[in-house]
């Protein structure tokens, strides 16, 4: 369950939040629910490695907007968004609760498989345009080698 | 000292008032909008967030609209809303290793596994001015090929492998946080590095460019250069696993420099580190040269006094908003501070005087 969580936890946090927003008017009507946490905006700490592969050292932050909530049925939803869009950490832990429910093979279609396909497109565009800037340099022959 | 001052707030105000029509400009110009400045002035929007310490393009590029272009003072505006983020926590280290590059070069080896990426560069364009710019129309599709799905291995590992360059030792210890406790000297490289990384871009690049000319030379070559996406986890405390929480765009810079060994270590290469937010290469190698200088003593080099050597003189010169906050600050009202300095100085001739006149009559 967590492994599969952690992977429609990150699919929802990483979606454009327009792309989301209209993923999830898809769904038709929501269930209500309750906040245990209202949207809040934050900041995380972001480190790297030394050498890339070193000890720690602090990067810098990113903003981070998390909330959660309960629905009217129980389950509880979690999210913690990159950014600063409130909407978007709503959204993020409704479907979140949602997958937890008898809905979740609705949230799984119209909401989560489109996001992960977007993302692993605009992914693709970009790794294709890099490949066509992949150069082979050669070493000129020196006189004195000649 | 600054004295503080009372009265003036409707100059003030109206001085506000006019900061924001000159910001508009001449209104027959359309205005420009945020997700225009995020967009079309991206390296301007990444150095914002490199130096404001805060990965947010389009709070970058509104401060950028805020502050007229001025980079500094919309550096300024980022750090001041950064300090009123409360802190949810820190995430994972990020992975440079599993980037997805733009942008991947070598200038040590020809023939690096995963190849070399160009990206979308500057370089080798001939830095002439592109009156097409100034016409509108869209520019051409950029072309694409078939992406292999072949890694990209650090360079640095193919050396390490040999043993030829000196290792890094990972370790889980959390690493201090200046923007939490006051800097102190030593720093260490944690400090140093996270410094460095939000240091400002001309003063960090001077300094890299000093060693270059002699001023504490470690004869650098960019191993490696990469930029590109890497995801961002965090550890949810209310969940107890890490998710991924969203995506950062870096610029990652190895150095290898020569050394020549010293009484505990053979001779082999050792490496300079930049790491920075955003597509900001320049930055980057300049990080790695000026983190290599300052690791003299750690490698059992001599201190040649060279400046880009001295820790306290870099890091504590390096931040532009400490930098300016302390030299604008002198333009603000020192009335009473002058009085006195005035007062000494008329006290100081009218004695000298008097002096002068007893001797002309002696």
């Amino acid at each position: 369950m967590s492994e599969e969580r952690k992977t429609w936890m990150g699919t929802l946090a990483t979606a454009k939040p327009a792309a989301l927003k209209a993923a999830v008017d898809t769904l038709g009507a929501l269930p209500g629910f309750s906040w245990l946490r209202r949207p809040e905006v934050g900041g995380v700490m972001v480190p790297g490695r030394m050498g890339g592969t070193g000890a720690a050292f602090n990067l810098g932050e990113i903003t981070v907007t998390r909330c959660a909530l309960k629905l009217e049925s129980g389950e509880v939803g979690h999210a913690y968004v990159q950014g600063r869009d409130k909407a978007h950490a709503e959204r993020a832990a409704l479907c979140d609760a949602l997958m937890q429910t008898g809905r979740a093979d609705d949230v799984r279609r119209l909401v989560l498989t489109p996001l992960a396909a977007a993302r692993a497109e605009a992914r693709k565009a970009r790794a294709a345009r890099a490949a066509a800037t992949k150069v082979e340099f050669f070493t000129m022959v020196r006189g004195e080698d000649a | 000292m600054y004295v503080a001052v009372k009265g003036g707030e409707r100059a003030i105000d109206a001085a506000h008032e006019w900061l924001a029509e000159e910001r508009r400009g001449d209104v027959s110009v359309p205005e420009l909008s945020v997700a225009q400045i995020r967009e079309q002035m991206a390296l301007a929007v990444n150095r914002v967030m490199a130096e404001g310490s805060l990965y947010d393009p389009d709070l970058a590029a509104l401060a950028i609209k805020q502050a007229r272009g001025d980079l500094i003072e919309a550096i300024f505006l980022i750090r001041a809303y950064r300090t009123t983020l409360p802190r949810f926590g820190s995430a994972e280290p990020v992975e440079t290793g599993e980037m997805a590059c733009d942008r991947r070069i070598s200038a040590t080896f020809k023939d690096a596994p995963g190849g070399q990426v160009l990206g979308p560069t500057f370089d080798y364009t001939h830095r002439l001015i592109d009156f097409a710019l100034a016409a509108e129309g869209e520019p051409p599709a950029a072309r694409e090929a078939l992406a292999e799905e072949a890694p990209m291995p650090r360079v640095t590992e193919m050396l390490s492998r040999d043993g030829l360059i000196q290792q890094e030792q990972a370790s889980d210890e959390v690493p201090p946080d200046l923007t939490r406790a006051p800097l102190e000297f030593p720093a260490g490289r944690p400090l140093r590095l996270q410094a460095l990384t939000r240091g400002d871009e001309g003063f960090v690049l001077s300094m890299a460019y000093s060693t270059q000319r002699g001023y504490g030379r470690n004869h650098p070559f960019v191993g490696e250069l990469r930029i590109g996406a890497v995801p961002v986890e965090m550890e949810i405390p209310e969940l107890g696993f890490s998710v991924e929480i969203g995506e950062v765009v870096l610029t990652e810079c190895e150095t290898v420099n020569q050394f020549t060994g010293s009484k505990t270590e053979p001779p082999q290469f050792t490496r300079g580190y930049g790491l920075v937010f955003g597509q900001t290469e320049r930055k980057a190698i300049s990080m790695a040269l000026v983190d290599r200088a300052l690791r003299w003593e750690e490698l059992g080099e001599d201190n040649l006094g060279a400046p880009a050597q001295d820790e306290e003189f870099v890091i504590a010169h390096s931040d532009n908003i400490q930098a300016t906050g302390f030299l604008e600050h002198i333009k603000l009202p020192h009335y009473v501070d002058f009085q006195a300095e005035l007062e000494l100085v008329r006290k100081l001739r009218a004695e000298a005087m008097a002096g002068q006149q007893q001797e002309a009559a002696e």
